[in-house]
């Protein structure tokens, strides 16, 4: 038992403990704190699989934008929970069927002593390779740099057409967000609107009216 | 130092609860989490096989993956807000115009 085999199991417990939690928890805040929890770990995984700069990124955008997010939605739709209430969805005993079959279908297939890790091959995902001509002739030189460089080299010079798509996504995905989300009702939906919507929509008009006069 | 299989086995336990979470949980924003779940198992799949095949595409596909969560994330919860306005209520089962 290595220390790093200790560290692996500790928090890969952790890991799967806290996502069970996740889907177990009443209360979407509690999920989404035992989330968070789950996020750190797998962070703490990647650093261990020499992916230092991922990790930092999952650690900036899940621990700090997707969550605030999530935390955000559950303040403003202030959802109350009775407590006789029912959790789980009619699919409920399907649902379990379908995660244990996938789980083992999954089990199955890793097979043990198939995937040989390369000793030492820490080096291999810190190194950056420029290639340029000399004397007619192509030559490719390998420079050790730290991880991110490695990761950004690569994200910039032989992944950039996938990096501009995911810009464009986001994007996309912002101004959707942006449009799905505001509240403004056409005349059809103002009539078929549940009162309490027509009342906030008035009461927003109004305090508008107050601040502009 | 975890051999892949270990990597492996956890990326398909962490995969399994997030599946188990989508299809039995009514909570619609339980569900998006649940979501970001079976994600991030598919994050340490590719970061257990970058380091196994000592290349760095695997934690290339890794940021991309992360990114479109980020968008999904952002489009989801504006879904569920519309929909808490529309309805309000967050319940998938009450959601089910479709349904005909």
């Amino acid at each position: 038992m290595t220390p790093a085999l200790i560290v692996f199991f500790t928090i890969g417990t952790i890991a799967v403990a806290s996502s069970i939690l996740v889907i177990g928890m009443r209360n979407p805040v509690h999920s989404a704190l035992f989330l968070l929890l789950t996020f750190l770990c797998v962070a703490v995984l990647f650093v261990m699989k020499s992916a230092e700069f991922v990790a930092a990124v999952q650690v900036l955008v899940y621990a700090g934008g997707i969550m605030v997010l999530f935390l955000f939605v559950v303040m403003l739709i202030n959802v109350r929970h009775l407590p006789d209430e029912r959790v789980l969805s009619r699919f409920a005993k399907g649902g379990f069927l379908v995660g244990a079959a996938v789980f083992v279908l999954f089990a199955t297939v890793i097979r043990p002593g198939v995937y040989h890790d390369p000793v030492n091959n820490e080096q291999a995902l810190r190194t950056t390779y420029r290639t340029f001509h000399r004397h007619g002739k192509l030559i490719r030189r390998a420079t050790v740099v730290g991880n991110s460089e490695a990761v950004g080299m690569a994200l910039y010079r032989d992944y950039l057409v996938p990096f501009e798509v995911a810009s464009i996504f986001l994007l996309v995905a912002m101004i959707g967000a942006i449009v799905i989300g505001k509240r403004e009702l056409s005349a059809l939906e103002e009539e078929t609107a549940p009162d309490f919507i027509l009342e906030k929509v008035e009461t927003e008009k109004e305090v508008k009216e107050a601040m502009s006069a | 130092m975890p051999s892949t299989e270990a990597y492996l086995m956890l990326s398909g336990t962490l995969f399994a609860v997030g599946l188990i979470g989508v299809i039995i949980r009514r909570n619609m924003i339980t569900v998006l989490m649940a979501i970001e779940l079976m994600l991030n198992a598919v994050n340490v799949n590719l970061v257990a096989f970058s380091y196994n095949l000592s290349s760095l595409d695997g934690q290339v596909f890794t940021i991309f993956v992360i990114t479109v969560a980020a968008g999904e994330a952002a489009v989801g919860l504006a879904i569920i807000i519309q929909l808490y306005r529309l309805k309000s209520t967050v319940n998938v089962d009450e959601a089910r115009e479709l349904n005909g």
